[in-house]
């Protein structure tokens, strides 16, 4: 047997964690699934709290930042992010 | 003057709020069926050939001309050849003239091909979607290139498509550093007809997704720089005489569909914070658009530039 991580990435409408996803990842180190960009259009959960439910542990949150003054109507990447892991124990 | 027919107001808002129009059906079967021959179809790959040199031999037998940035687009296409009677269409040419004015300036074409399973059965390598990003790299400016998609034949879902995210143009992002974003709530698919047309800000993420058809699927894309400020270039005998101002949070009833309600309208991915910013930056683009500095739309910047507070 060996341990293999799955790992779930939530982009949540605002920094709470029971706010709703408008965009996710998920990376499988079992390689059982190989998840690609655009192959679902709808989130595997509705917020990162039902994520937590369903067992997966959350190991990294952005941080919330102040904005640069002069840019701050400035956009770019997703704000809310959220890394969450499982580990899956294979047969190696 | 021109005897165009160049773009409203309403179809100039939804530009500038979702990043595209879209045109199904808007080039004849006959430019479709022409454009296809000249550009031919791939060979089938020997074992072991690998997908850039199947790919690499497709683009070397088009007919497509091979041209360097910054010609005058009006002279890129050989007369009669399909992308040129393509431009000359009267839709399409007005809405190039509305989004980047007159004279565009040719920046870069591409024959995009995606290959069924087969393909890479033969000739190696992963069978994936493309990772979304945006194209060039990190545009700090305030007007936009036009990028126009063609789809000469049908697109089908299982052909993948063109994926694309609406309302994500003015983002400014570096190229494919975005790529960890397998899926955006909103995200489109291009499924069409043969002779769609795709109109896009060059700010728009996107990619190409996993074709798991039996035959490939091509598209074609031209991308056109403005000579000119983008300012007033379409039918601006559409906008009203004054702005539909409305009432803003406490509302009774919705009004319809006018300029600042299509530049209010949200994305399903829009961050509660954030998207009320990618309000303000729809509303600077537009003042530019209209050339209007004292435009506003639901009160977002009026507020923030009152004189009182300066």
């Amino acid at each position: 047997m060996a341990s293999r991580q799955k790992v779930l990435v939530l982009y949540l409408a605002n920094s709470a964690l029971d706010a709703p996803v408008v965009a996710w990842a998920e990376y499988d180190g079992t390689g059982e699934t190989r998840r690609m960009a655009g192959d679902a259009d709808r989130p595997p959960y509705p917020s990162g709290l039902e994520a937590l439910k369903d067992g997966w542990r959350l190991f990294q949150a952005a941080q919330i930042l102040p904005h640069a003054r002069g840019a701050e109507f400035d956009l770019a990447y997703l704000k809310y992010e959220f890394f969450f892991e499982k580990i899956v124990e294979t047969a190696g | 003057m021109t005897t165009l027919p160049l773009l409203g107001a309403l179809d100039m808002a939804r530009f500038t709020a979702r990043g595209f129009l879209r045109f199904d059906a808007a080039v004849p079967d006959d430019i479709n069926a022409q454009f296809l021959e000249e550009v031919g179809e791939a060979n089938y790959p020997a074992p072991g050939q690998g997908m850039l040199m199947t790919y690499g031999g497709l683009l070397a037998k088009t007919q497509i001309p091979e041209v360097a940035p910054g010609a005058p687009l009006s002279g890129v296409y050989p007369q009669g050849s399909a992308v040129d009677r393509l431009l000359a269409l009267p839709l399409v040419a007005g809405a190039i003239r509305s989004l980047v004015g007159p004279d565009p300036i040719f920046d870069h074409h591409f024959l995009h091909v995606t290959f069924p399973p087969a393909y890479y059965e033969a000739g190696g390598g992963e069978h994936v979607s493309q990772h979304t990003h945006q194209d060039s790299t990190i545009d700090p400016s305030e007007g936009f290139d036009l990028q126009i998609m063609y789809y000469p034949h049908q697109v089908i879902r299982e052909m993948g498509g063109t994926r694309f995210v609406p309302g994500t143009h003015l983002r400014r992002v570096s190229e494919v550093a975005l790529g960890r974003y397998q899926n955006i709530a909103g995200q489109q698919h291009v499924v069409c007809k043969a002779g769609a047309l795709l109109f896009l800000h060059n700010g728009i993420w996107h990619g190409g997704g996993v074709n798991h058809s039996d035959r490939t699927r091509t598209m074609f894309k031209i991308r056109m720089n403005p000579r000119a400020p983008q300012v007033r270039q379409w039918d601006v005998s559409t906008l009203p005489a004054e702005p539909a101002k409305r009432p803003i949070f406490f509302r009774k009833s919705f009004p319809p569909e006018t300029v600042e309600s299509i530049l209010m309208t949200p994305e399903p991915w829009f961050e509660q914070d954030t998207g009320r910013l990618e309000y303000v930056n729809r509303i600077k683009l537009w003042r530019r658009l209209s050339g209007d500095p004292a435009f506003d739309a639901d009160y977002w910047l009026t507020r923030l530039e009152n004189p009182a507070r300066a």
